[in-house]
Formats: C-alpha cells, structure tokens, sequence
C-alpha cells in the first residue's frame, strides 16, 4: 500500500477515534460537575481536564476562565482549537477525501455526512441543554463509521491501518480519563463504598462505557482499585489500555514490512507488561506515574509508526538502498497483489 | 445554416439508426422521462461525479449536466471512423517519433521546418530519446463534428491529456440503470471495457524484460478539475493513484513509498502537463512532479503515458498539416476530413480572412478550451474590429475556418426537448496494438445555438451509441 494512503486511513480512523473520546471525556466532566463537590477550588475538573489535554496554554490565551461553558465550547466547537470535536471531524473528513478510491463509497458518504452535520451543528450552536444530545450523537457517528468499516471493508492493509489508528488513539484516551479523574476523585477515597463516590465512579465507568461490564465482572461495590483494574488490564474490556495494545500489537505484526522490527519489538513489550502486570504492582509503582510512562510509550509508537510505515525519502538511509535485496526492487515481488488492494 | 440533425431527416422523418429508440421515446409516457431525469440527476450527486471549478472557493464542485436522450451512432458509420482514426492516430505518432528523431517529413519537404523546430511545443530535450515501441500518444481524443450535410470533420486532436472518459463511462452506467429495456431492444455495442484496454495498453509499453509491470497513475491531487476521473480510472483498473510525493528517483530508476518499504514503477499514466513532471528538467517552481523523473525517462528506466512532447503533433498550426504527415507516413490518402483551415501567417489565406472575417470561426493556434476564439457570425461589429487588430499585431498566432454548423441531437431543455449542437471525442489508444471502444463521449451545447461544447463553459454529456447492426 501507498504509504501516503496508509498515512490518511490511519489519520482517518484516529481523527474520528479523538472526535469521540473528546465527547466522552466532555461528558463525564460535565455529569460530574453536576454533582455536589468537595473540592474547594471552582472549575476544579474543567482545568484539569484542559491541562491533560495538554491544551491549557492555547485555552487561556482565548478565555478567561475555565467554567463549564467555556471549556465545554473551546473543546467541542472552536475553530482555532486543533484538538476539538469539531476539527476532529474535520480532519477525518478531509483524509477519507484524500483517498475516496480506497475505502468504500457507504464509508465515504458516512464521513461526509457527519462533517455537513457538524458544520451545521457548529453555525447553529449547542444549547445548554443540547449538549448531552450533543456528545450521543458523536459517539452515534463515530459507532456508525466503525461499524461501516467492519461490515464492508476487504481485511486487507486498509482495514489494518484504519483499525490500527483507532486502538492507539483509544489506548491514549482511556489512559488520559482514567489519569485526570482518578486524580479528582482520590480525596474521597476515605469516603470508599459511599453514595458520592457510586456517583462519581459510576460517571467514570459510564464514560467509557463500562458501568454494566463492571457490575457483570465484579459483583460488588464499585471500588477505585478495581475500576482501575477493569480499565487497565481486563483484556474483554474493549477499551481498556490491553485490550488496545493487544489490538495494536497484532495489527503490526499483521501488517509487518521490511522496516518494522522496532516497532514489533516495542509493542510486543508494551502489550507483554500489560498482559502480565497486576494491579497491585501498577499502584506500587503510583498509578499516575505509570500512566504518564504509558502514555510517553504510546507517542513513541506512533512515531515509529510513521517512521516505518509513512517515511518520507528525507529520512531514508542511502545505505538502505544498497543493501536491499533485488528482489524487493523488483516489481514480480510476492506482496504486490497485496499492496495493488 | 441549417444544421444536420442526427435523429431527423430534412423532411421531418426519423433517421434509421433512431428508428426503434424513437418508437420507444414516442411509447413513453412524459411523467416517466420527468422522473427518470430527476432520478439520474439524483444518482449523479450521490455518486459525486463531479469536477472541481477553478477560481471559486477551494473544493467547490459541479455536476456536467447529464441528457438522457442518447447520441446513436450507425454501425456502418462507426466502422469508417474507427478505420479513420486508427489511421490518424498511427499517423500522429510517426510523426512525433521522426521529429524527435530524422526529421524525415522536413527534410522531404512536406512540412516547413521552422513551424516544427521554432514551436514552443517542440521539447528539444526528447530529440534523440527512444520511448518504448515508438509510441507517443498512448490515449489520444479525437475531437470530431458533424456538418450540414452530415459529413464528419476532425476538429481537433487532443495528444497530451485528453479527459472526461469517465463520463463516457458513468453515462453509460446511468443508461443501463435508468432505461433496461432499451439495452434488450437495441442493439448497442458495450463500452465498459475501456479500463480493461487502458491498462493493457499501459502494460504493454512498459520497457522490454519486464515481465510484471507496475503502472500508476499520476495525478496533480485533489485540487485538480478532473481529479474525480484519475481516482475513478485508477480504481477501476485496480492500480495506484499517486502524487508527487508518492514517487522517488533513485539512481535513474522511479520508486513509491509504500508501508512495505520502496517499490519500482514501470509505466506512469500521468494527468500532469509536460511542465510539471519534474523540477529537475522544466518548471522549478513544480510542486506536483518528481524531481529526476526525467532522467530516469531518458534513461529509459521508466514509461511515461503520454509522452513527453506530444503538444507538438496537436498544435492548431500542426493540425493543417495532418493530412499530408498521413500520406507521408502511411502512404494513404485520409480518411477523415480536417476542416478547411486557412493559415493567417500566409499572405493570401491573411487577406482572404480579413475580408470575411464576420463568416468565420478564428482560433489562437495555441488556445484551448474555447477561450481566445472569435465566432464571426454571432460577434458584434465592435468586437470583430478588435479581433482584427489582434490579429494584425501576430498573424502567425491564429488560424481561420469556415462556421460549421454542427450537428444537433434532440435534447431535454426547459421547454421540453429541443434540437442542440454535439461533438464527439473517441479516445484511442495506442499500444503495442491500437484499440478503441466504439463510440466515446458526445458533448452537447445546452444553450439554443451554442456552439461551445467545453464543460467549463456550460456544455453537458450524452451516451454515445454505436449500433452493432
């Protein structure tokens, strides 16, 4: 495959992943907010929600303080801001244009749809009132072009790529909810097994759709070890951080190529540890420094992905070329038929 | 001038080849053609066969209006064509390879040298370079029209990168979807093949010894009015659709980037004009070529389709001389007319065109696309004298034709259906073998009496039908 193209699909798949993690990160934030506080400090969870988004900086030069209204536009409806819901589509709109010819026209016309959506959304405005309805339905189209890709694409590279940029992006996702809320919610871990802390894991769990998992895994009290054991290490959990390193870890390996074997290795000891950890060590270690190391992990992959698979001849070792085998030069190579898809 | 319509005879009776579609047409009640119309503009939008308009705000794009009354086409008449065609293009290509290489046909005298040499689309950097079977022009598009007495002309060969054979293609589809029956009634011959021609063309010029080839097709991007048809063609031929960036030189030899590391290219079917292939060799300001692709194509490491070049051989200053490169070359006498053409570097052709100039069509030899044209007959006084003045200024930049009336072809209009001007544009192709499909795409003038066919300038599509009896 065209490493542009593989580049778009997995742009394409990340762009739309973001799009409704940002949704879900939003509305937890918000039920939570809703809720009665502990915490002195106003606007408590909305800052800390910015600042792990790394978003903070560009926030504060356009707003004046982080209220609900304020974070809840800048992070869903801004423009200016990269890493809104808005641009999020944007973009996952623009890289399925690029490539049109390599996915499937429902597909295509899926993503369009949604982009002529938002943008209409966008010029209209949410109302205070709208804005749950408002998250459903990201997460609606984002289910709707995850379940396209599943019921029409051939499994070939495409459908790899694609399914490689959601799982990455997902794995970032859940890591951040679970790092930024956890923080929160920790004061009141004395408080373990009461009503305010049902209600405020309880919004934790139902943001990443896992409220019911938990009930059917656990049996019991929604404690914060085991919520942070459901979303870091349960492999059946389909977000959590091993069900998507699995997801990934497979992915690569399927996919492989002549330049892979740092990326093969690095995942496969990503996803090992995660296989092979226990809880008990995670907070030994503290569960916030682990999940800071996780997510500098996950950036690496993701630059070794693009330097494996979207390379650019600027970073191309001369030396490269001399060593290649003919046969790979050639155009009879095995793969080819695979790579014409 | 009365123009020759190609579904009714002077006396108002139907033409044999629309015998049995107009027994059908006169069968169907107007509410089904209402809605079979809305229905096909419909399909168009949701498949977005589309082009992308210059000049307005990035991204814009248009649907080319699409009629369902169909050009047909007599089997009998096709067949002559096709012979015709064959033998222009064949023609066309000896001509380029001996340019860039003997220069037979100027030293025979047959054509003044310096209207060759002193071009601006004579590439001196192809003098000398050997391109894979002595093939310049792989896909060619012919223009052809129709005059009053239903003679055909060759308006125009298209020998760079002539479009819109995608809507050849899609009109067809849309036919078959919107009137079955028809398909079953008549006997029309099928055209969907093309892609299947294309690339076994591409494949079949690709350098000797290599026994696999891989063909790409090179597209300047999205951005570009016909990128809707390099990604439908690339799709439908099952091969790559790359940009610039896609593709490397190394060592004289043309890579793609690919996820499983560096793959070699063959055969290149690029949709991006001569000046921009490479950095390297023509315009350093290019963005959207391959730096060292044309040493790699001197080299003969690599395929271009069409070659570099082939802008010489379809100039409008060349195109007088087509007639004589066919005798010169094939030893034949041609079988398709060009269109009397009078050239205002000559001292009587200028004289006789100044005097008549509200009778004629005057065309910039290198314009395209309809633009730089004055049309005699429908231009005001005014506009003519300003024309004159141009034309005085560089005689040597324009040829002068007579007004042709071109045929017209019962279409759907506002008012109902109504007579409009149509051309046509065969594509061959050319190969190790030259093939064609039968027909190509009829272009129509959808305002009364136009005569500009451009979709840029408001023209639309037909099906075209070549009878198989």
């Amino acid at each position: 495959m065209l490493s542009s193209t593989a580049d778009h699909l997995y742009w394409m798949a990340r762009s739309m992943e973001r799009a409704e993690n940002t949704a879900r990160m939003l509305d937890v934030t918000y039920r939570m907010s809703l809720l009665k506080q502990t915490v002195a400090e106003p606007h408590h969870e909305w800052r800390a929600m910015l600042s792990i988004s790394g978003l903070h900086e560009d926030f504060e030069a356009r707003y004046d303080e982080p209220s609900a209204e304020n974070v809840m536009h800048f992070m869903a409806q801004d423009e200016k801001n990269p890493g809104s819901i808005y641009n999020s589509i944007f973009s996952a709109r623009e890289n399925a244009r690029a490539i049109r010819g390599a996915i499937t026209s429902e597909m295509w016309e899926a993503l369009n749809h949604t982009w002529l959506e938002m943008r209409r959304i966008h010029d209209e405005g949410i109302a205070e009132d709208g804005v749950s309805a408002f998250f459903e339905w990201v997460k609606e189209r984002s289910h709707l072009s995850r379940g396209i890709a599943h019921g029409t694409l051939l499994r070939d590279d495409t459908f790899r790529f694609l399914r490689l940029g959601t799982f990455l992006e997902r794995a970032d996702n859940t890591a951040r909810i679970l790092d930024v809320k956890y923080h929160i919610l920790l004061p009141s871990l004395s408080d373990v097994g009461g009503a305010a802390d049902y209600y405020h894991w309880g919004a934790l769990l139902r943001s990443v759709s896992s409220f019911e998992s938990y009930r059917k895994v656990y049996r019991d009290l929604i404690t914060p070890t085991r919520v942070a054991e459901l979303l870091i290490l349960r492999p059946d959990m389909p977000r959590s951080l091993t069900a998507c390193m699995n997801e990934v870890n497979r992915l690569v390996q399927e996919i492989n190529g002549p330049r892979s074997s740092e990326l093969l290795r690095r995942s496969g000891l990503l996803s090992g540890e995660l296989r092979y950890g226990s809880i008990d060590g995670i907070f030994a270690r503290g569960l916030h420094e682990y999940l800071s190391d996780f997510l500098e992990r996950i950036y690496e992959l993701g630059d070794l992905i693009n330097t494996t698979y979207f390379w650019s001849t600027d970073e191309l070792p001369p030396a490269m070329f001399g060593s290649l085998p003919a046969a790979s030069l050639s155009p009879n190579i095995s793969s080819s038929s695979q790579m014409m898809a | 001038m009365i123009a020759f319509d190609e579904m009714h005879a002077a006396d108002g009776s139907v033409r044999d080849s629309y015998r049995s579609y107009a027994e059908w047409l006169q069968s169907i009640p107007e509410a089904v053609t209402a809605r079979k119309r809305e229905e096909a503009d419909l399909l168009f939008h949701r498949i977005g066969i589309t082009f992308a308009v210059y000049g307005e705000d990035a991204g814009t794009e248009r649907l080319i209006p699409f009629d369902i009354i169909p050009r047909i086409i007599a089997a009998q008449e096709w067949q002559r064509m096709e012979q015709g065609l064959r033998q222009r293009v064949q023609a066309l290509n000896a001509f380029l390879h001996d340019i860039y290489h003997d220069q037979d046909i100027l030293k025979a005298g047959r054509i003044p040298a310096e209207q060759v040499l002193g071009n601006s689309q004579y590439r001196k950097e192809m003098q000398g370079v050997s391109v894979a079977g002595k093939i310049y022009s792989h896909v060619a598009g012919i223009d052809l029209v129709r005059a009053g007495a239903g003679e055909y002309y060759v308006l125009e060969d298209n020998l760079r990168t002539p479009s819109g054979v995608s809507y050849m293609l899609e009109d067809r589809k849309m036919m078959m979807r919107l009137f079955p029956e028809l398909f079953t009634r008549m006997a029309i011959a099928p055209v969907e093949h093309y892609p299947d021609l294309l690339l076994e063309n591409l494949r079949s010029v690709a350098q000797e010894g290599v026994i696999n080839p891989n063909v790409v097709l090179l597209t300047p991007g999205q951005f570009n009015s016909a990128y809707f048809e390099h990604a439908f063609l690339a799709q439908q031929m099952g091969i790559e659709l790359v940009e610039g960036n896609d593709l490397f030189v190394r060592d004289d030899t043309v890579f793609m980037r690919t996820t499983q590391g560096p793959q070699r290219v063959d055969v290149i079917y690029r949709r991006i004009d001569d000046d921009f292939l490479d950095p390297l060799a023509f315009r350093k300001d290019s963005v959207l070529g391959v730096p060292g692709l044309f040493s790699a194509y001197r080299a003969g490491r690599v395929t271009l389709a069409n070659a570099v070049g082939t802008g010489i051989a379809d100039d409008k200053a060349m195109y007088i001389h087509v007639p004589e490169m066919i005798r010169f070359y094939c030893g034949e006498e041609p079988i398709l007319s060009n269109v009397p053409t009078w050239e205002l570097s000559k001292p009587d052709d200028r004289k006789y065109v100044l005097e008549h100039l509200s009778e004629l069509v005057v065309k910039e030899v290198h314009g395209s696309g309809g633009y730089g044209m004055l049309v005699g007959p429908t231009s005001s006084k005014a506009e003519i004298e300003t024309f004159r003045a141009k034309i005085l200024a560089t005689p040597d930049n324009y040829i002068a034709q007579p007004t042709l009336s071109l045929s017209t072809c019962p279409t759907y209009v506002e008012s109902g259906v109504a007579p409009r001007h149509i051309d046509l544009r065969p594509y061959v192709l050319s190969g190790k073998e030259v093939s064609m499909v039968p027909g190509g795409l009829t272009r129509v003038a959808l305002k009364e009496g136009s005569l500009v066919v451009n979709s840029s300038q408001g023209g639309g599509t037909k099906d075209t039908w070549v009878l198989e009896n």
